[in-house]
């Protein structure tokens, strides 16, 4: 009898295909919609968690001046090698330490040239940043030390200056140094912010100070947590030795900051689950809006059907058979809302994943919830004119023009 | 009445009978009555018209002989069960299973099929597909609609929309089928033709046949007629 059902079901709905569609057309925009937006805000929560991930989750950056509100900090003085040496020296737990020192600079080879990011490293960088040389070689120490015009190019700016030739043994202009091309590093993409990671150089630090900058700066120490010690202690002691070595009395904030790769990562990635869960919410009340366009759909119907109520009922359909006719129609027609719905939400997802450079994360959980959803609509949307149609009177119905 | 009818009903229970059935619409002073007081046996196999002016009250005994209204008064008695104290769904299934409806408007199913719409009571009786396909195809047969069983009712004529509407009505077997005006919309030979299919299966297959017509030649076809006036049965012929 439920087959039955069901078949009567898809006869009254092919029987009126444009009006079916257009009612269902609320259910697939709103299954599509949930579905596309937890995906692709599932695919951002990876990309997020991934790039941090990348930068080293026991990471831990030191820079000068406090964050006073968004974006800005107070200004404060430099670092300097020594505090990097200090940091190296009388810390436990460290593994690695990197300061480094950054400027814009406009970088020339031929007729190219190119604006970017100019970083001075010293040899603990690469282990710190998780980068990888893919051809070429690192720094020796011996450049390091002596503070030798080579550099390392990011794959974004080879791309610019040298399209398909191999830039290895080349030289570039750095503002008004020249340097030797001696590696080139594995591109790393976009970060989640939209900059591009891969746009940049880097020099010996000491190549950057003395030739580029012309000071003894230092604008960030990176440094890695040795594996299994407690991020929060390093951090503790890094600031108290930063104190320290900065004169401040202890009435006065810190003039720098230590930052953990952890609560970044913890924050960044709270954020985009927030911002899913928000847009998956907005995009459930277009399903809503869906099911209140079936009732209505449904409640013209059975007034259309009035006389054929009539019949069913004088032959000797019972109440409930009634009943699960018009729930039954109403359930199959979000279905197949929440069917075309998955099919529009995961072509759309995998579009627009590609547009927005995040991976497409198949979500099997929301696909299988949004249906169930949309057939759930069917019921509680359907209930009402379904109930309608069941109580008619057989003799009023018939009479029903 | 003579004495071998009246044990006859005795010893078998009649197959309809009203007992004081009274109907009344409204309430107080605005209460109308539809029927007073009627008293009236139907057996097995019978053939009775029934007849009378409109507002005579014949439409409202007819809704209540088919179970789809329930009287206000008095009882009603359907193979001995009293269908006043039977629910709505009890009284659908004592429709379903032995009830046949004939309407003077045919009430098919538009866009349907002739062949579905006499298979809509068998569905609502649970009987396999291909049985179900087998009992219509026979049916529509028996009303002389073979080969227009995928005709679909603004395919048909009348007459024939009425016959896929009989055919609808005894594909069930019915014990019994209740007619109103089954001829109202035909022409004269159309209505011959419809008189003379409820008449064949009154004979032959013992349907019992309660027909409602305006019609004196229409009424010619039943055994017994029955003529209602202001809510009370006021004539009843019964043909040797």
């Amino acid at each position: 009898m439920l087959w039955e059902t069901i078949l009567l079901a898809l006869r009254e709905i092919r029987r009126n295909v444009l009006r079916s569609s257009l009612t269902v057309l609320g259910i697939v925009i709103g299954v599509a919609a949930v579905i596309t937006m937890v995906t692709l805000g599932g695919g951002a929560t990876v990309q997020v968690s991934e790039q941090i991930a990348s930068l080293g989750s026991n990471l831990l950056m030191i820079t000068p001046g406090q964050r006073i509100g968004m974006g800005q900090r107070s200004a404060a003085a430099a670092f300097d090698v020594d505090d990097a040496e200090a940091i190296a020296r009388d810390i436990s737990s460290v593994s690695a330490v990197a300061p480094s020192s950054s400027q814009g600079v406009t970088v020339v080879f031929g007729n190219e040239n190119w604006s970017t990011k100019v970083t001075g490293i010293d040899g603990q960088y690469f282990k710190v940043r998780n980068w990888t040389i893919e051809s070429g070689r690192e720094f020796a120490s011996s450049e390091l030390r002596a503070g030798k015009a080579v550099c390392i190019l990011g794959a974004t700016v080879r791309r610019e200056l040298f399209g398909g030739q191999d830039p290895l043994g080349s030289k570039i202009r750095i503002e008004n140094v020249s340097c030797q091309i001696i590696g080139i590093l594995e591109a790393k993409g976009q970060s989640t912010m939209g900059t591009d990671r891969d746009d940049l150089i880097l020099i010996p630090l000491r190549t950057f100070q003395r030739r580029i900058a012309g000071n003894q700066d230092i604008g960030l120490i990176q440094i890695s947590v040795r594996d299994g010690a407690s991020t929060d202690k390093v951090k503790q002691d890094i600031e108290q030795l930063m104190r320290v070595r900065r004169h401040i009395s202890p009435s006065e904030d810190d003039n720098f900051s230590v930052r953990d790769m952890k609560e970044i990562a913890k924050m960044l990635t709270g954020t985009t689950k927030v911002l899913t869960a928000l847009l998956g919410a907005v995009a459930a009340v277009s399903l809503l809006v869906g099911g209140i366009g079936i009732m209505n759909i449904m409640l013209v119907s059975v007034t259309e059907r009035t006389r054929e109520i009539g019949i069913r009922l004088a032959i000797g359909a019972l109440t409930r058979e009634v009943l699960m006719q018009f729930l039954v129609e109403a359930i199959v027609l979000s279905s197949f809302g929440g069917l075309f719905g998955i099919v529009l939400a995961l072509t759309a997802s995998v579009w627009l994943a590609r547009v927005l450079q995040v991976p497409f994360v198949f979500n099997s959980g929301i696909v299988v919830i949004a249906f169930f959803f949309s057939a759930a609509v069917g019921v509680i949307f359907g209930y009402f004119p379904a109930r309608q149609a069941a109580r008619m009177d057989p003799i009023e119905a018939l009479r029903h023009e | 009445m003579n004495t071998t009818v009246i044990s006859k009903r005795i010893n078998n229970l009649s197959l309809i009978e009203l007992r004081g059935v009274n109907k009344v619409y409204g309430m107080g002073g605005a209460a109308m009555h539809a029927l007073r007081d009627i008293d009236l046996r139907i057996d097995q196999g019978e053939f009775v018209a029934v007849m009378g002016p409109s507002g005579s009250g014949k439409s409202t005994c007819m809704n209540i002989l088919g179970c789809l209204d329930t009287p206000t008064g008095g009882a009603y008695l359907f193979k001995g069960v009293d269908v006043g104290n039977l629910s709505r769904d009890q009284r659908a299934l004592l429709r379903r299973n032995y009830l046949g409806f004939v309407f003077q408007g045919y009430n098919l199913l538009n866009r349907t099929s002739a062949l579905e719409n006499v298979e809509l009571p068998l569905i609502y009786r649970g009987i396999p597909a291909d049985e179900r396909r087998m009992s219509a195809l026979k049916a529509l047969e028996a009303v002389g609609l073979k080969g227009w069983e995928s005709h679909t009712p603004g395919e048909l004529s009348g007459g024939q929309q009425q016959r896929v509407a009989i055919a609808r009505a005894i594909v069930t077997a019915p014990k019994v089928l209740l007619a109103d005006e089954p001829t109202g919309n035909l022409d004269s030979t159309h209505s011959r033709e419809i008189m003379e299919l409820l008449t064949s299966f009154n004979s032959e297959r013992s349907i019992t046949i309660v027909m409602v017509t305006h019609e004196p030649d229409m009424a010619a076809y039943a055994r017994r007629i029955i003529r209602f006036f202001d809510g009370v049965i006021d004539l009843e012929k019964q043909k040797e």
